[in-house]
């Protein structure tokens, strides 16, 4: 199979400063293919969310090189950045971090709408249809604050899949779910990889989790120890 | 890039936050509706006292300056000759002043043009005699410029027309001597001449100082009192469209007339500059008040931005800008602002409305306050202004959020 790498990772190294100088990230060099469910586990405060952060181009204060479809992110100015997140890459947080004065479709339409590649009106078509696959349809026109934990976490991932982006990053989304809702959401993930052909990143705890996934990348203390592919 | 989408946020934020957003708006609305307010008290207070000033001064004056004596010999190789300088002035009569004032009148930016002569008089009734000037004029055309049959309180001003031996007097001296329209009054200049005239008007402008002292005569009468010819003029005024642009036009008359020109903000330059002095009192004080509104704006919206940290992050994350981040909130204030100004411009107006219904007495009446368009355009204009900025900082602020440090917590 000829595998094409959508993210690279190049040597990239992260200090913390406070409290003391502490080297949080060593050297990590990575790809990460199209169509790939990829996983970043490792215990609490190996720097996995770090790393997450730094992929994601939030954050920008590291050493190392990122390229995102061949395009070199590292150096960039921070409204490139912005409008690059915007077209190619999705979110999901672990506290689903929705916008609570929104109606969940509402809260799905704003990347696009920043986007603005399509009409308003295919928008809503597009963000119904994603949240009808979610089988949340009903749920469209209810404030986002309304929803259970559950609902709004997959409100979530419509949101990050709006913009049928090349990427889709995750920190601990199943974190606060039960495992019915985990499974659900598990699943999406697998199909948003496989059948769409997206990349989704997922930073976890859950071993079993991981071990579904189709790599895992497994950090200790800020270098990469284990690259398993299952 | 579409801005819609901000907007729309903006918008969301304000209708899901209705109660804050009208705590910010009225504190706008106090603000926009006292500068309003403030503003126009000064602004008809001036053009009262203007008003005031225009009873009886006319936008230009043209007179003969006095002249004095300089020494005979300046040149350094010389013998300097030492005089005491003096004022060697004749006579303050403007030669030829019946040309001199048709050619004033042809200028187009004169209005009205009049020749006076004032003498200084005594008032004679048996042992009471108070001193006054008499203005010599042609009363039609003085009452034209000067608006003087608005103060007749008895009398008409045609009655002085071609009569050598009428006059107006204020109101204060008939009082004094028991004088009425039809009554004989003695009236002698300091050239010991005297004259009975007959009162055939009696006026009232509120200035006790002009209606204890003034009165009108025809020109041909004030001559006579100074012992000179019909051709004895010393002054003539002249009206122009816009009494503002005066010094602009006086400029331009004494480019064309040989005597000294004035406009009237020199003559008066004690009245203009307590004028502007109040102005601009008024206009600190209500401007801070502005100041004090925008604060609140300020205020809240710092406020609503450290309670949506989350939610600037997240924008931030899916690729909102910093430009973008600061629309919304901008847009945010602007709404409060345009709200507020609004609500302001409208309560001022009621402001303004019960004032100018508020009776003052005396002579100035009701209080002499108005709608003033370019004050109203002013309080809008600035009202949005000041919100702007003020919702602008917090915005920056906004927009420099780093979505990381948001989502570690």
């Amino acid at each position: 199979m000829n595998k094409h790498a959508i993210l690279q990772a190049r040597g990239i190294s992260k200090h913390f400063y406070t409290p003391v100088k502490f080297k949080v990230l060593d050297q990590i060099s990575f790809d990460a293919y199209k169509g790939e469910f990829l996983t970043l586990v490792g215990k609490s405060g190996c720097g996995k969310s770090t790393l997450l952060y730094c992929l994601s181009t939030m954050d920008t204060a590291y050493e190392g090189e990122l390229f995102i479809a061949d395009q070199q992110i590292t150096g960039q100015k921070p409204n490139d950045l912005a409008a690059l997140r915007n077209e190619r890459i999705g979110f999901i947080f672990q506290f689903h971090y929705l916008l609570p004065e929104f109606t969940c479709i509402k809260n799905i339409m704003i990347p696009a709408l920043k986007l603005g590649r399509f009409s308003k009106a295919e928008i809503e078509e597009k963000a119904y249809q994603k949240l009808t696959l979610l089988g949340l349809g009903d749920q469209a026109l209810k404030p986002a604050s309304k929803l259970s934990g559950g609902q709004q976490q997959r409100v979530a991932i419509a949101r990050a899949m709006i913009n049928n982006p090349d990427i889709i990053m995750c920190d601990e989304p199943t974190g606060n779910l039960d495992s019915r809702n985990a499974g659900i959401v598990f699943d999406m993930f697998k199909q948003i990889a496989h059948d769409f052909g997206q990349t989704v990143i997922v930073v976890t705890h859950d071993n079993d989790f991981a071990s579904a996934s189709d790599r895992t990348i497994e950090l200790e203390d800020g270098r990469i120890i284990q690259v398993r592919s299952n | 890039m579409k801005p819609g989408i901000n907007y729309d946020i903006a918008i969301t934020h304000i209708v899901t936050r209705k109660k804050q957003t009208m705590v910010a708006a009225l504190g706008v609305t106090l603000g926009v509706a006292v500068y309003l307010f403030m503003n126009s008290l000064s602004a008809g207070f001036s053009g009262f006292s203007r008003g005031e000033i225009f009873k009886n001064n006319a936008h230009i004056k043209v007179y003969k300056a006095d002249e004095i004596s300089t020494p005979l010999a300046q040149d350094a190789h010389a013998e300097s000759v030492i005089l005491n300088p003096q004022i060697t002035t004749l006579s303050q009569r403007l030669i030829n002043p019946e040309m001199l004032l048709k050619e004033i009148k042809q200028q187009p930016f004169i209005t009205h043009a009049i020749t006076q002569v004032d003498v200084s008089a005594f008032y004679n009734r048996g042992n009471t005699q108070i001193k006054g000037t008499a203005s010599g004029v042609n009363m039609d055309d003085y009452a034209a410029m000067f608006n003087t049959e608005k103060y007749m309180v008895a009398g008409s001003i045609s009655a002085l027309r071609g009569n050598l031996n009428g006059t107006i007097i204020g109101a204060g001296i008939a009082e004094k001597l028991n004088l009425s329209v039809d009554d004989n009054i003695a009236v002698s200049s300091s050239y010991a001449v005297t004259k009975v005239l007959r009162i055939v008007g009696i006026f009232s402008t509120g200035n006790s100082l002009t209606d204890n002292s003034k009165s009108y005569i025809n020109t041909a009468t004030a001559q006579q009192f100074l012992k000179e010819g019909p051709s004895y003029v010393t002054t003539i005024y002249a009206n122009t469209p816009d009494p503002d642009k005066a010094a602009a036009y006086a400029e331009k008359l004494q480019a064309v007339v040989p005597y000294i020109v004035e406009d009237w903000k020199t003559t008066n330059a004690d009245i203009v500059a307590g004028d502007k002095t109040r102005g601009t009192l008024m206009g600190a004080i209500s401007l801070s008040i502005l100041f004090v509104a925008a604060f609140g704006i300020y205020n809240i919206l710092s406020e609503t931005i450290n309670q949506k940290i989350n939610d600037i992050a997240i924008l931030k994350a899916v690729g909102f800008k910093g430009r973008d981040v600061i629309q919304i909130f901008v847009a945010e204030s602007i709404i409060m602002g345009c709200i507020g100004t609004i609500l302001g411009l409208g309560l001022g107006a009621i402001l303004i409305s019960i004032m100018s219904g508020i009776y003052m007495g005396g002579p100035v009446g009701y209080f002499p306050i108005k709608f003033e368009l370019h004050l109203f355009i002013r309080s809008l204009f600035l009202g949005i202004l000041i919100t702007c900025c003020a919702g602008f900082f917090p915005a920056k602020k906004a927009a420099n959020v780093d979505p990381v440090s948001i989502f570690r917590k």
